[in-house]
């Protein structure tokens, strides 16, 4: 890409004269959305793909519980609950009167369905942890269903409401993949493969209706191809825009409106901690202090991300800013380093998948490393390579990797996931946590569990993913930023 | 006659049972599980191994091959292990945009390919022929997709004449079809021409150089009319084998001006198959590929015959 500079010289004169041109009449009623990448599939309890949930989840699928645009739990399927003494049982009470899009039912019985689905033995639910502690699901009456747990889980309603928590009947449950049929505000109304999703409103919807008559989702996986057609007005959302040096350019156009929402990214260097010299925590901690945050987040993220200093997302009420424990000091980390045994430091290897953050990250982390003597030997991996030699295999060293799945510190007490961490006080907690349904006891509990994390150095907490959205001044009431994977158009609008 | 048919035959048999085989290896030994592609990196072991014998991938890879090979004879080319569609219709719909985009490209290098090539070889060492030799050696040189972003600068987002990328389907009308396969087509179509007219102009000129390209001149045709009549003609032969070739890079080989042009084509779907590791999708859609790249030799064979009468006696 040696013309790239030659090339933006060109966009800008280009985007100069391109505002003389009139805007086209666009109809108020449609929207085309674009995102990056293109769901294998349509049904999000099958599959851990982004793009399912980035086009479905509460557009055309809901589950008894749902994520708010701040994050927050709320309300879905079920209108409210109530919680047993013990906490282990938990009643819902539907909304009456919701209908699925081919017209059938959903009551209580689609709920026992989806749930015991996702549960199954022969489940191929990405998620299926969520549902570990779900004992049982029973019928009361078509509009009341208790679920059972085996122990406490003050997650549970968290949980639900993941895209892989959704409600999907039994009567088309055989040909969801391809033609998914959910409970929300809009209708799957076809699927040009490789190329766009068309969504309709559903009149029939039980809540709020949309405001929208129809959406497009396009899918355009190039950075200059989503450059391009931004510009020409091609489409008028870009959720998730996947080229950051070009955001200045959209701020400095009227026609454009910027969100530069966060997302819930942890991106880390990730360290086998079971690989010597990384099994040593002062090495880890050497690690940490060789790394300069910010000039990562500005090399190679032209700017956009939040440091952070653990596995937590900055913008969660619960984060606690631990960047201090591992502040750029690499005189420090020479010091740690020759205490470790290594003063003339060490070899290692830096393995990295294919988003930009990893390659461009990679190539500044290794710079910075070698400051202190680590000598980090990049290879450039595609995502499946990946998965079977550091994630599945475990051979690797270094490996930087953005963990998208909100509220995931749980990781950390899974001693043969692929970063190796075996702490059994930190399992412990974990445990503690999941049985505390105490909204302060959590708190507190969380705090102490980030601080675990940060001061054992388990991996290198370098940002938090951001989730940059470009769209036609006009649309309002788009989720600025991303607590799930999701585009939700229930309540967008265009101006006027 | 029916004794050479029926061992070009065999050869044709034999080469795609081998490209099967070989096909289907080397792509398996690639590194990656569709599987735990799918699954991602909070799934548990034990979910992965259930999609695993959902999918079949807990086989041997024998026992997979001879039921892909079985299958094919059939016409059955599999279900995609991520789309979870069949292989053949997938591929269908994704031709009905590859394929005219190829003919589309192959048509423009063609038009613009031809008279420049016949210009440059009657204008030979002028100021003519001099400037399109320069323009072919850039056409050349320079890559489509650089092309493509031009294209796109220019005639989309600054001019607002065509659409930045995308396709509206043929249901939308024949003409905005083709109308958002122009740029594209323009992209592929560009360094296509600029390799075809040097090949029409070299051909052309050794041509030129024949002895019976004197006689013509000798018994009375004029430079134009013997250039026409007999020198085209006779270097067709060299210009219909690139078209050949051509045609078959055009419509397997445009996988980046789809990205470029974010088209629903076969470029993409193998792009897309590759990187999510749909392995049933990337043997089948290769095979087709063979099959079709085999096939368009064949057709450029007969017409090799239909412009050079003594290769139709010869065989």
């Amino acid at each position: 890409m040696q013309f790239l500079p030659f090339k933006r010289g060109i966009v800008s004169a280009l985007a100069l004269s391109a505002g003389l041109f009139a805007t086209q009449v666009m109809a108020q009623g449609d929207i085309t959305v674009a995102l990056q990448l293109e769901p294998p599939h349509l049904d999000p309890t099958s599959a851990a793909a982004g793009a399912i949930d980035s086009v479905l989840y509460s557009n055309v699928f809901e589950g008894l519980t749902r994520f708010a645009s701040d994050g927050a739990i709320i309300p879905g399927l079920a209108e409210s609950w109530e919680i047993s003494e013990d906490g282990l049982e938990y009643t819902f009470k539907l909304h009456s009167g919701v209908t699925f899009h081919d017209g059938t039912a959903m009551d209580a019985e689609d709920v026992k369905f989806s749930l015991d689905r996702a549960r199954a033995e022969d489940s191929v639910n990405a998620q299926k942890a969520l549902f570990a502690d779900i004992a049982d699901v029973t019928v009361i009456d078509p509009t009341t269903v208790k679920v059972t747990l085996s122990k406490q889980n003050g997650n549970l309603l968290f949980n639900l409401a993941w895209g892989d928590a959704v409600i999907v009947a039994p009567e088309s449950i055989e040909n969801i993949k391809q033609m998914p049929i959910g409970t929300g505000a809009f209708k799957f109304a076809g699927w040009v493969q490789g190329d766009k999703i068309d969504l309709v409103k559903n009149p029939d919807y039980w809540g709020t209706p949309a405001t929208l008559d129809a959406a497009t989702f396009k899918f355009i996986s190039d950075p200059t191809a989503a450059f391009a057609a931004v510009m020409a007005e091609d489409v008028d959302v870009f959720a998730g825009f996947p080229a950051p040096e070009n955001l200045p350019q959209f701020d400095a156009d009227p026609r454009f409106q910027v969100l530069r929402g966060s997302s819930e990214g942890e991106t880390i260097l990730s360290t086998n901690n079971k690989m010597p010299p990384f099994d040593n925590v002062k090495v880890r901690k050497a690690l940490a202090h060789a790394i300069d945050r910010q000039a990562i987040i500005d090399g190679a993220m032209f700017g956009l991300g939040t440091p952070i200093g653990t596995h937590f997302a900055p913008h969660n009420p619960d984060y606690v800013d631990l960047t201090g424990n591992s502040a750029y000091d690499p005189e420090m980390s020479k010091a740690l380093l020759a205490e470790a045994g290594f003063p003339d430091g060490f070899e290692t290897t830096l393995k990295l998948p294919p988003p930009s953050y990893a390659r461009r990250g990679g190539e500044i982390i290794a710079a910075q490393l070698a400051q202190v003597g680590i000598k980090a030997e990049i290879s450039n991996l595609e995502w499946a390579q990946w998965l079977e030699q550091v994630f599945k295999g475990k051979d690797y060293g270094l490996t930087i990797v953005s963990h998208t799945e909100p509220f995931d510190i749980g990781i950390y007490a899974r001693p043969d996931y692929y970063f190796q961490y075996d702490n059994p006080d930190f399992q412990a907690l974990m445990e503690t946590l999941n049985g505390t349904t105490d909204p302060a006891k959590r708190s507190e509990l969380l705090a102490t569990a980030q601080t675990t994390i940060s001061e054992d150095y388990v991996n290198g907490y370098l940002f938090q993913l951001a989730f940059p959205t470009v769209a036609n001044a006009k649309v309002q009431g788009l989720w600025e930023n991303a607590p799930t994977q999701a585009t939700d158009l229930t309540g967008v609008s265009w101006a006027e | 006659m029916l004794r050479y048919s029926l061992k070009r035959l065999l050869s044709l048999v034999i080469s795609l049972a081998v490209a099967s085989l070989v096909i289907f290896f080397v792509i398996e030994v690639a590194p990656g599980d569709p599987a735990s592609f799918m699954l991602g990196i909070n799934a548990q072991p034990d979910t992965v191994a259930a999609l695993r014998s959902e999918l079949g991938l807990d086989q041997s890879k024998v026992e997979r091959y001879l039921s892909w090979v079985g299958g094919m004879l059939q016409g059955d080319f599999g279900t995609s292990y991520t789309y979870r569609s069949p292989v053949s219709t997938m591929v269908a719909d994704r031709l009905w945009v590859s394929l005219p985009l190829a003919i589309y490209a192959l048509a423009l290098s063609t038009l613009i390919a031809f008279p420049a090539g016949i210009y440059a070889a009657a204008r030979r060492g002028k100021a003519g022929d001099m400037a399109v030799m320069g323009a072919t050696q850039l056409g050349v040189a320079v890559p489509n997709f650089w092309f493509a972003m031009m294209l796109v600068l220019i005639f989309a987002i600054n001019l607002r004449w065509f659409g930045a990328g995308g396709f509206p389907g043929w249901d939308k009308g024949v003409w905005a079809g083709i109308h958002a396969l122009t740029l594209p087509a323009i992209a592929l179509a560009l360094p296509q021409a600029a390799i075809l007219a040097r090949v029409m102009r070299s051909a052309l000129l050794d041509i030129l150089g024949e002895d019976f390209m004197r006689t013509a001149r000798a018994k009375g045709l004029s430079r134009r009319q013997a250039l026409w009549r007999h020198g085209v003609r006779n270097a067709l032969i060299p210009v219909l084998t690139i078209i050949g070739l051509q045609f078959s890079f055009l419509l397997a080989g445009s996988i980046i001006i789809e990205q470029v042009f974010y088209l629903p084509g076969l470029g993409r779907l193998v792009f897309q198959a590759i990187s999510s590791r749909d392995l049933i999708v990337v043997e089948s859609v290769v095979m087709l590929l063979v099959f079709a790249v085999i096939t368009v030799n064949f057709l450029v064979d007969l017409a090799y015959a239909a412009v050079d009468p003594r290769l139709r006696s010869r065989t």
